[in-house]
């Protein structure tokens, strides 16, 4: 039964040791997968390469489905895995801000450190500029901190969100993405080529 | 020789076959865990952590920094920071393995690397604050989030790629 660590199946002693292991392999499948290069993700906003787009969709449908069926049998206790709580204002607003991040910059966080590991200088001043971001964040938290609070929501899953079943909600997921991967697809073969 | 080494570094995964090693990775962290994985929180404690060894009084009198300090558990001490580190061996590893390892400025040949490094800084910054909002980046509220079945994932997918795309036009002469 799990999760391991939270029942105490696996001390939590080994907790860094796991935490290296699982940050290796999340690295190697990133760079490996071509999030390295900025102008590689940037090609899902202009059509040329939608590499973001399927490997992000089919991690989120592979990770949903499974922790569905390891809940059906038993083998993981689903009210022990963390729901990040919704705050709908700060959500929206952080979500935008990040927005404008990932179009400027063309990393996100995780992606940037993989661009620094293989030597990308443009993503190690990305990630340099995180640092000054967090700082400015917190210097100016007063300012911000009335709309990181609000419309707490708690730690809402989408499925009372809409109010439907964690099975049919997956399955309607999964419905959506499989057109989504074909007509991508189409169109990453009718935009002109990008060299990079 | 040299084209083959080329054509060596030009091999990345299938995105699907890509896509089904990061869920099955993230399934098995939900499953050891119980929490998903994540990146801007790595930064966040060490920006914690830097800022509590040089002042610790501006740390603990910040009503943000703040909420990371405890006295038995050190910031940096934190199952992100770990991840972090291993993100950085495995990435390096697999740049390694495909001849990508390379110290350069990658950019369109339409800008110079100064623009590039410019906009790029902008993008971190911006990145850095909006994730302390979102309470996490792709990999943390989007990815993990989504997989967990939490509201805000979708609001932060939605948000942030969206955002992004309709910014993208004013943004193209940096990328096409």
């Amino acid at each position: 039964m799990g999760p391991l660590i939270p029942l105490g199946i696996i001390g939590s002693e080994w907790d860094l040791v796991i935490a290296i292991l699982i940050g290796f392999a999340f690295g190697f499948i990133l760079e490996s997968s071509g999030f390295s290069s900025s102008r590689k993700l940037a090609g899902v906003f202009y059509g040329y390469d939608f590499v973001v787009l399927k490997v992000f969709f089919t991690a989120a449908i592979v990770a949903m489905l499974g922790l569905l069926y390891f809940s059906y049998l038993g083998w993981i206790d689903i009210n022990l895995v963390f729901v990040n709580p919704t705050f709908i204002a700060s959500s929206i607003v952080g979500g935008i801000i990040m927005g404008v991040g990932f179009i400027s910059g063309g990393y996100c966080p995780g992606t940037s450190f993989c661009g620094a590991a293989i030597g990308k200088i443009d993503a190690m001043i990305f990630t340099a500029g995180m640092f000054i971001g967090i700082l400015v964040f917190s210097e100016a938290f007063p300012l911000f901190e009335s709309l990181y609070n609000s419309g707490n929501l708690g730690s809402l899953k989408i499925t009372e969100t809409l109010g439907i079943s964690a099975p049919l909600f997956v399955f309607v997921v999964i419905l959506v993405a499989i057109p989504l991967f074909y007509i991508v697809t189409r169109i990453e073969k009718k935009v002109k080529k990008v060299n990079y | 020789m040299k084209s083959n080494q080329k054509e060596r570094s030009k091999k990345y995964f299938n995105p699907y076959f890509g896509g089904v090693l990061l869920g099955l990775l993230l399934l098995l962290t939900f499953y050891i865990t119980g929490r998903g994985l994540g990146a801007s929180g790595a930064v966040k404690s060490t920006v914690v952590a830097a800022v509590h060894t040089v002042t610790p009084d501006f740390a603990e009198q910040s009503h943000y920094l703040s909420k990371f300090i405890s006295d038995d558990n050190h910031p940096m001490n934190n199952w992100l920071v770990f991840e972090t580190l291993g993100i950085l061996a495995g990435a390096f590893l697999s740049g390694a393995l495909s001849g990508r390892l390379k110290l350069k400025v990658e950019h369109s040949p339409k800008i110079t690397s100064k623009r590039r490094l410019i906009f790029a800084a902008m993008g971190g910054l911006l990145f850095g604050i909006g994730s302390q909002l979102g309470r996490g980046c792709t990999s943390g509220a989007a990815l993990s989030g989504m997989a967990s079945l939490a509201t805000s994932g979708f609001i932060a997918m939605i948000t942030i790629f969206g955002t992004a795309f309709v910014f993208a036009y004013l943004f193209r002469k940096n990328w096409i």
